[in-house]
């Protein structure tokens, strides 16, 4: 089954001929000669003073090795976990970026906190030894609220971070919207949360580190999302190990979702204790341990308000938000509040002036970071949120005022008043379709059998936009990006003409090894199955950014794209050669290079096999071998879209919600292979259910300890808790990238928490409920539904 | 998991013997609970005995008019038997609806009694059918097997080895499952006998109780209307992120109503 | 101790530790990766394996209580070679997986599911697999598969 294979095609995933016979390599999976393994202690308080940590009892354990501490590694001078965007305040000062050991010293600031790893022969001895590390706490007060660690008197989580606030933040034109609000017809205002989730990719982080002394090289094995920005930050600023005696594997990894996408001190740890000891030491974290040290994700207490013109217009929008980083800032912390949040505030509207202040604030909690969407489900919620409810106050359908304020085909490339401009989309013709699709028409009629049957039937929407394929790097320096964004593509042609493709995205779960190779397929004609994707090995690939923000297929299939276009340029120089045509006469097409008008041509394994062979060959001008490296910097965001229905069933009598219909239309861009896209839209829009739904970080607010540290007490969505999803595709072509792609990895998890909500929203109408905070779970909704009820009795 | 020494007696009295023989011994039965609690270091007995050598110990017959369920039987087998099917089909149901798959695989109706989980659900069905609980040593009536959280009136090293269930009239169990966990939130079995109701609430307080209300209003009539204007009171029942005690009092009318409408109206 | 039993049609004998769980003798001992480990409470059912054909969970289950056991893992559906179980085929052509992570525990507790009920419903599907948990999916396409396996299967048969 030799063929071209392209895009816009669906073949079976060349991953799954691994990953359906239990053949995946994860790093779990892997076993190193003489192998230790690492446990980690970790703090059981939410802040305290590390008085003293006695290891002596632990060391005395058979089998253990070495116990470390965080005082090892401050006297071997290993540095902090760095920050890869520093943000800065209203004021122009840097944000407060406090020093984050690997492992703590002097303070613990959140339950989870490494305090020693205790490394031995098995594991039974290192969690034995480790139950024997004896830490002297001196127990502080604690504060894991966002608004609590803002008052007065708050505990201090760093003695030099005033107030607990690691930056006052702003964007937009606050003197405009004072003025818009002056002169509005009406005002919707809404409080709202957004909730703090943990992402828990099913398989539980882990990590290897090796260490050779023969040859100084170190060797890390990590699920990672970006491995070679582990080896940049942990080499350069961590454990200060040269680049080029610093290996970094990301093997098969199951799922990240943004949570693997930080450098961990779980990382350094393993791989400074392999160089402390020779050999390989090994971590692979519990469940129960990733919920107390992988990132956190959203987390935001939110106040905005829209204003409206008398015919339902939008005016401007002023949102204040509080964002929780957690006690240290982890890799993208910062970022994803503010630079990934504020500026889609406009969402799909025509939105003349915003103003967004975020406080970033510091907490007893795991550190927060990226979850799937990042900043952009947070502002979907409030624009969508604050649609919603100005449509119900003003006595606007609320399909109505979405269509009268969207910004229309003809109007993209469009600037919005918040940094970004749109360069392509039509959210009209999405909302069209979905309203369509959704049956909307029909909805009141099943509302009343609903009715008949004692439930309460609700029809929810959201539309969205959102901003993807990070970066073009100059204007993310300009945001305080401390590194490039770019992504970088080899395409090695062997002289057989098969191809290698060495990328620097990384692939857990999106189909790379498939989408990428179509790509090739496509552009240079060569067999699907003749096609190999190699990434996640900073010796075999030479550079990459990794995979986040949807940007693979976006910034790394561009990057791949233009080095498919090198291979093809170099290919026809070979052809004018040999073909004894100028360079311009010679075409290349479904895989052969011809001369324009004429049947002389030369196939691509032909050329393939003359770049290595070459006797006839333009030696004097053009160096032998196929293969070619193209780096892509994007010129900007892309901006996939869309719009989402959702229909929930609520019983009255237990609060639960039972979807019974979700329809998407979603503008992704250029799709390449439509059974992935929809596979990233079913996954994106169930995680997005969860947090509407089902999930919820909860400390205790006293103790700041995690309530919800396991499955049993943080609730996944299983099978049963969801319905299928009746997607479709409505596409507009992205201007700027090559393929007109704009990524699809998010757009479910951004448009579906807000769909959700409305939708409940909508259901509890007749109680006179006009907003429900996630998640809305059964025991919310009875709260809610008991609570109106007995309101309206009292009236 | 620390290190235990393990044992596997062919007979009650041998595992009798074992767990009296060594300090810090548990029986280990499908070990649904007990293997997850070693894991996570909550639990580090010395010797675990394992009951599934034991002959007998599992399956399911009848007895005159009472069903006996051998305390080794496992939830699958008890969801699948015919003969608690055709005579306690409320048990067979509940049954199948414990955990998931591959915990029903595994767990013992012993096992699940013994450790009186505040949330499991065979308390429940134990509790509202009357049944006794034959062990090694003697017969306990429910109404006096089940103390509080996690403990019962097993002595240390006794067993279970059966449960003896009457048959009802009616019966039916309806629960409400924790979203994360799937143990019950509230689980309530109702359980008619001539004039007589007995009605057993599981998940939401710190152990299984008898609800009184709600026997005296379904022993009057019994028919889901009749709970229409009873409440059960919130003060005693357990709050957790999940549901908070007014919400688990809700639950439990909730659950009751609708055990009884299955209990008359099965299949 | 020594423990005995068949591994995917292999009589196999190996020592362990008592305390040791299937899925770390099936993992570590025996070195046989495909079995996952994704929680440490019993619910996510990366690790479920088949004993005596029934589904269960290996990171629940003490190495002792399989002595004699015939044990299938996911390794044992086509080996490294063999053409693919329909299963397995139906998870790869709906495209049923994407990391793949949770897919060893989901295709031996789907077969468990199609061995007691050859032609089940998407309801049946959505109960069964209550204790497999997914993140990638979104369970759809898993459905989809479990369909088009079980069909498969029973064209097979």
């Amino acid at each position: 089954m030799s063929e071209v294979i392209g895009i816009g095609s669906s073949p079976k995933r060349k991953e799954d001929a691994r990953f359906v016979r239990g053949r995946g390599n994860y790093v779990a999976d892997i076993k190193r000669p003489n192998m230790l393994v690492g446990v980690f202690h970790r703090s059981e308080h939410a802040h305290a003073i590390l008085k003293s940590v006695d290891v002596s009892a632990a060391l005395a354990v058979p089998g253990v090795r070495a116990v470390f501490t965080g005082e090892d590694m401050k006297a071997d001078n290993v540095g902090g976990l760095p920050v890869g965007w520093g943000i800065k305040g209203k004021d122009g000062e840097p944000m407060k970026e406090p020093p984050h050991p690997p492992m703590a010293h002097g303070k613990v600031r959140y339950v989870g906190d490494a305090i020693a790893f205790v490394v031995a022969e098995t594991e039974e001895q290192a969690q034995a030894a480790s139950e024997l590390v004896v830490v002297d706490y001196e127990v502080l007060p604690a504060v894991v609220g966002l608004v609590d660690a803002l008052k007065p008197g708050a505990p201090a989580i760093y003695d030099e971070v005033e107030n607990n606030l690691c930056c006052d933040w702003h964007l937009g034109d606050a003197p405009a919207v004072e003025a818009a609000f002056r002169s509005a017809a009406h005002v919707a205002s809404i409080e709202l949360v957004n909730n703090r989730l943990i992402g828990n990719p099913l398989e539980p982080r882990a990590a290897i580190g090796e260490y050779d002394f023969a040859t100084g090289q170190y060797t890390l094995w990590t699920t990672s999302q970006f491995p070679h920005v582990v080896r940049l930050l942990m080499g350069e600023m961590v454990l200060h190990i040269p680049q080029h005696k610093l290996r970094v594997v990301a093997p098969d990894v199951g799922g990240g979702f943004g949570v693997k996408q930080f450098h961990y001190a779980e990382e350094a740890v393993v791989t400074w204790a392999a160089g402390r000891l020779g050999g390989a030491v090994k971590w692979v974290c519990q469940r129960s341990e990733g919920f107390v040290s992988d990132a956190h994700g959203r987390d935001h207490v939110t106040e905005a308000e829209l204003a409206l013109d008398e015919a339902g217009k939008f005016l401007a929008m002023r949102v204040k938000t509080l964002a929780n980083m957690g006690a240290y800032l982890s890799t993208f912390g910062p970022n994803i509040p503010t630079n990934l949040y504020a500026p889609l505030l406009s969402g799909v509207y025509v939105i003349p002036s915003i103003y967004c202040e975020v406080k970033c604030v510091f907490t007893n909690t795991v550190p927060v970071d990226a979850y799937r969407g990042a900043g952009r489900p947070e502002a979907t919620f409030v624009v969508e949120r604050l649609v919603d409810l100005a449509a119900r106050e003003m006595g606007i359908d609320k399909i109505e005022i979405r269509k009268r304020n969207m910004i229309s085909r003809e109007s993209y490339p469009y600037q919005t008043p918040v940094l970004v401009e749109y360069d392509s989309g039509d959210p009209r013709g999405c909302l069209d379709r979905a309203e369509v699709l959704a049956d909307v028409a029909g909805f009141e009629a099943r509302r009343a059998e609903a009715a008949s049957r004692g439930k309460y039937l609700g029809l929810g929407i959201s539309t969205y936009v959102e901003a993807c394929g990070l970066a073009p790097s100059r204007l993310a320096g300009q945001l305080g990006a401390r590194g490039g964004l770019y992504e970088s593509a080899t395409v090695r042609v062997h002289p057989s003409g098969v191809v290698t493709v060495l990328i620097g995205t990384h692939n857990h779960g999106q189909g790379h090894e498939t989408t990428f190779a179509q790509i090739v397929s496509d552009h240079l004609g060569v067999p699907f199955e003749d096609v190999s994707i190699v990434c996640g090995d900073t010796d075999r690939v030479q550079f990459g950014m990794g995979t986040y923000g949807s940007r693979s297929l976006v910034v790394g299939g561009a990057a791949l794209a233009k080095a498919n276009d090198k291979v093809i340029l170099k290919g026809r120089k070979i052809a004018a050669h040999q073909l004894e045509a100028a360079l311009d006469d010679i075409i290349f097409e479904k895989g052969e290079f011809s001369v324009a008008g004429t049947d002389r041509k030369k196939s691509f394994v032909e050329i393939a096999g003359s770049a290595y062979v070459p006797f006839d060959y333009p030696l004097e001008t053009l160096e032998p071998g196929l293969e070619e490296q193209a780096f892509y910097d994007p010129v900007n965001f892309t901006y996939p879209g869309g719009a989402h229905f959702a229909e929930v069933e609520i019983d009255p009598e237990t609060g639960v919600v039972t979807i019974m219909r979700y329809t998407a239309v979603d503008d992704v861009g250029t799709v390449i292979n439509p059974m992935i896209v929809h596979g990233q839209l079913h996954g994106g829009i169930a995680q997005g259910i969860g947090q509407a739904l089902f999930e919820h970080g909860v400390y205790d607010q006293t103790s700041g300890q995690l309530l919800s540290g396991s499955f049993m007490d943080y609730c996944m969505p299983r099978a049963d808790n969801l319905p299928n999803f009746l997607l479709e595709q409505h596409s507009t072509t992205c201007t700027h990238t090559p393929m007109g792609v704009k990524g699809c990895g998010e757009c479910g998890t951004i448009g579906s928490p807000a769909a959700i909500i409305s939708a409940v929203v909508d259901a509890l109408k007749p109680l006179g409920v006009s907003h429900v905070d996630m998640p809305a779970t059964p025991n919310h909704i009875w709260n809610i539904i008991r609570s109106s009820s007995a309101r309206l009795a009292a009236e | 998991m620390k290190p235990f020494a393990y044992h596997k007696p062919d007979s009650v009295s041998a595992a009798v013997a074992l767990l009296a023989a060594h300090a810090n011994a548990v029986p280990l039965a499908g070990g649904m609970t007990l293997v997850p609690t070693m894991k996570q270091r909550l639990a580090g007995p010395d010797h675990i005995v394992d009951l599934s050598g034991i002959a007998g110990l599992s399956g399911v017959s009848m007895d005159g008019g009472t069903l006996v369920i051998g305390a080794s039987t496992r939830h699958a087998d008890v969801a699948s038997s015919e003969l608690v099917l055709a005579k306690l089909p409320a048990l067979a149901r509940l049954a199948g609806r414990i955990g998931d798959q591959q915990v029903r695989h595994r767990g013992t109706i012993g096992g699940s009694i013994a450790n009186n989980d505040p949330a499991a659900d065979y308390p429940a069905a134990v509790l509202a059918l009357g049944a006794d609980i034959v062990t090694d040593r003697r017969s306990i009536r429910a109404d006096d097997f089940f103390i509080d959280m996690f403990e019962t009136a097993l002595e240390p090293g006794e067993i279970v080895t059966s449960v003896r269930f009457p048959l009802p009239d009616a019966a039916a169990y309806c629960k409400f499952a924790n979203p994360a966990s799937r143990y019950a939130l509230a689980g309530v079995f109702v359980a008619k006998t001539g004039d007589a109701v007995r009605v057993a609430v599981t998940g939401a307080a710190s152990a299984v109780f008898r609800a009184g209300d709600i026997e005296t209003a379904l022993s009057e009539s019994f028919e889901p209307s009749a709970l229409e204007r009873i409440s059960i009171d919130a003060s005693g029942l357990m709050a957790d992120i999940h549901a908070d005690s007014e919400y688990r009092a809700q639950l439990v009318m909730v659950m009751a109503r609708r055990a009884v409408a299955m209990a008359l109206s099965p299949g | 101790m020594k423990i005995s039993f068949v591994l995917n049609d292999r009589p196999t004998t190996v020592e362990v530790e008592p305390s040791m769980l299937l899925s770390e003798v099936i993992r570590e001992t025996l070195s046989m990766t495909g079995t996952h480990v994704g929680c440490d409470t019993s619910q996510c059912g990366a690790c479920v394996v088949h004993v005596n054909g029934k589904s269960v969970k290996s990171c629940t289950l003490l190495a002792p209580a399989v002595e004699g056991a015939d044990i299938r893992t996911v390794e044992g559906l086509s080996g490294d070679t063999g053409p693919l179980h329909p299963m397995q085929q139906a998870f790869r052509d709906n495209h049923g997986l994407q990391c793949g992570f949770c897919t060893p525990g989901m295709l031996m507790a789907a077969l468990d599911l199609v061995s007691h009920n050859p032609d089940p419903a998407e309801s049946d599907i959505r109960e069964w697999l209550e204790g497999n948990i997914c993140r990638c999916t979104g369970y759809q396409n898993i459905v989809k598969s479990v369909i088009a396996g079980a069909a498969a299967m029973r064209q097979a048969s």
